[in-house]
């Protein structure tokens, strides 16, 4: 069996600019005193006069990026999810989304696997708040590969894009080569007709590790790896409602505003169907090593296989 | 400034203030006293400063504004609609349901550079403006006027320390000193004071001015223009609800909108400042 190849997927992202800075000569990028953690120092490195320090002013930074954006760049906003999403909540929603700038806001470090640094950094909320903003486009990419896509089709798209990385190396599934990537379309990675397993980050290969072990139990399930949160591909989220009647979700986020909700409140206006949603639950994180605290959380294939079956024996039989 | 030249700025800026009263008479709502007092400013900026063009309101080279104090969406619509960006009539609909003039200043409004309003930010999208005009050795200028009130938010000091960082020689603010917002005035509610020792301090140029003078305007201006590798800060000393009589140097004109009768007397000041200018 071939080697599994781990990478975090702000690696993926500083990669990614750096790529693209040659063929987008209108590309900026801007960070808040994080570029060593939000790998955008591989841009900086690269391209020194088309990278702007903020310092630690994310409020700032976000308006800047909206003012670069109405004189026709494309600049990368970057920092951690907590600031990008959170502290600077209001100047994303007055001063680029309601204007609807071209302003594309690299968030790193979000959710539960920060780790070591514990709960003031471990942002849980921010596809919930961005979900909030009318027009806001949300993409939350399953692995290195996934990452370097979305970031090309953000630069490519023209509109605000919040994009989701996170700090943990994790393991890499998608093949470079034949990967393709379109904004708002989710990935069937495994068809099954007993119950749907939808799929986010680094979720996305512990549901399929889940499927596998299912599987060995007698239970086909269906695994989509939803990858832009907003627009939600509500179509295959339908059909999956649909021809399987029971759904599971599982994201590296709150329960409250994530992928969770995004399905419920699609299946309950076109197939309401059970969707048990796996995440963090309403609480805070805390300080340990990021493989232990997923598992501790229950972010994890284990964890998917026994909320699957107990669903399946209460909804199906 | 030449005589007949300021005489004619006097008589602009008199209808921009009519303008004020008109939409926020129409509107019911709105911010009359923060708008008058920073009508002599937009008329200096749109018909002596700015390159602008009404007939092309995105034109590439054209010098940007925004209004970070967005309340004062009235004196900026009126400034607008004088300098033919929209038919003056659309005044009438402020605020209205489907109108075009929204509460606060909106992007998708001919002239509107930014949509602004929630206080603080306006500055910071200037500096994004300007550093794009410096990454691009594009020779247009921003300008972005702020409220003494509005200097209250932190965000303004991060926005005042990145422009110093980064040299915007091209960003001038103006900030309105009038001395008042909503809770009384700014000395009693939270001091943003000594206000020019602060910008000088962040590494700002500091110019003050008198901003119902335009003698004192142009000299302000053309003293910013000489300056570089810094950003331009001019604190220009206002009265709050200038030119309206009962308006001037009342708090409650913050945001209050003249009634028929108040909207009547306002009117005939004006017209009669006008007839004067005019005589």
């Amino acid at each position: 069996m071939a080697e599994v190849i781990k990478k975090a997927t702000r690696e993926s992202y500083g990669e990614a600019l750096k790529e693209l800075a040659a063929e987008c000569e209108d590309l900026v990028v801007l960070d808040a005193d994080l570029a060593e953690a939000t790998k955008t120092v591989m841009f900086k490195k690269a391209y020194p006069e088309r990278f702007f320090d903020c310092g630690i002013a994310e409020a700032n930074m976000m308006g800047v990026a909206a003012g670069l954006a109405a004189s026709g760049k494309i600049p990368f906003a970057s920092s951690f999810a907590m600031f990008a999403a959170g502290r600077a909540f209001e100047i994303v929603r007055n001063s680029i989304g309601y204007p609807h700038l071209n302003v594309k806001i690299g968030a790193t470090h979000a959710g539960i696997s920060v780790g070591e640094d514990g709960a003031t950094h471990q942002c849980n909320e921010d596809i919930a708040l961005m979900r909030t903003i009318p027009g806001m486009t949300i993409i939350n990419p399953a692995d290195g590969v996934e990452a370097k896509a979305a970031v090309k089709a953000a630069a490519a798209y023209n509109g605000p894009v919040y994009l989701r990385f996170g700090r943990l190396a994790t393991p890499i599934f998608n093949d470079e080569a034949s990967y393709k990537f379109e904004i708002g379309k989710g990935i069937t990675l495994k068809e099954g007709n007993d119950v749907t397993i939808i799929a986010t980050g680094l979720m996305v290969n512990e549901a399929m590790q889940a499927a596998k072990q299912l599987e060995a139990d007698g239970i086909n399930a269906r695994v989509i790896n939803i990858h832009t949160i907003k627009p939600l591909d509500t179509e295959i989220v339908c059909k999956a409602a649909k021809e399987t009647g029971l759904i599971i979700t599982a994201e590296e986020h709150s329960v409250i505003g994530g992928l969770g909700s995004a399905v419920s409140e699609a299946v309950t206006q076109c197939c309401p169907v059970p969707v048990i949603k796996i995440g963090v639950n309403d609480e805070y994180g805390y300080s340990g090593p990021a493989v232990d605290l997923l598992k501790k959380f229950g972010l994890c294939a284990d964890n998917i296989v026994s909320k699957t079956k107990e669903a399946v024996e209460k909804f199906k039989k | 400034m030449d005589a007949t030249i300021k005489k004619q700025l006097e008589i602009t800026a008199t209808e921009i203030r009519m303008g004020v009263i008109e939409g926020t008479f129409n509107a019911k709502s709105g911010h009359p006293g923060g708008s008058l007092s920073i009508c002599d400013l937009l008329t200096y900026l749109y018909w002596v400063k700015m390159n602008v063009n009404p007939s092309d309101p995105d034109m590439k080279e054209r010098d940007r504004f925004v209004l970070s104090k967005g309340h004062c969406a009235p004196a900026l619509y009126s400034t607008l609609a004088n300098k033919g960006f929209f038919d003056k009539e659309e005044l009438k609909s402020l605020r209205h349901i489907g109108a075009l003039l929204q509460g606060h200043p909106c992007i998708h409004i001919p002239g509107v550079d930014m949509s602004s309003g929630s206080l603080g930010q306006g500055i910071s999208v200037a500096c994004g403006m300007a550093l794009a005009g410096k990454t691009d050795n594009a020779d247009y200028k921003v300008y972005t006027v702020l409220g003494d009130g509005e200097i209250e938010e932190g965000q303004v000091w991060e926005a005042a320390m990145f422009a110093a960082h980064y040299k915007l020689d091209n960003l001038v603010a103006i900030v309105d000193n009038n001395g008042l917002q909503i809770d009384g005035p700014i000395s009693e509610v939270c001091s943003p004071e000594p206000i020019t020792d602060k910008f000088a301090a962040f590494g700002w140029h500091v110019i003050t001015m008198d901003a119902h003078d335009f003698d004192s305007i142009e000299k302000a201006f053309d003293e910013a223009e000489k300056i570089s590798g810094k950003p331009v800060v001019i604190v220009q000393k206002s009265t709050k609800g200038k030119g309206v009589s009962f308006m001037e140097n009342k708090c409650s004109w913050h945001g209050t909108a003249p009634n028929k009768e108040q909207y009547d007397q306002a009117m005939e000041e004006l017209n009669a400042r006008l007839a004067e200018l005019k005589a």
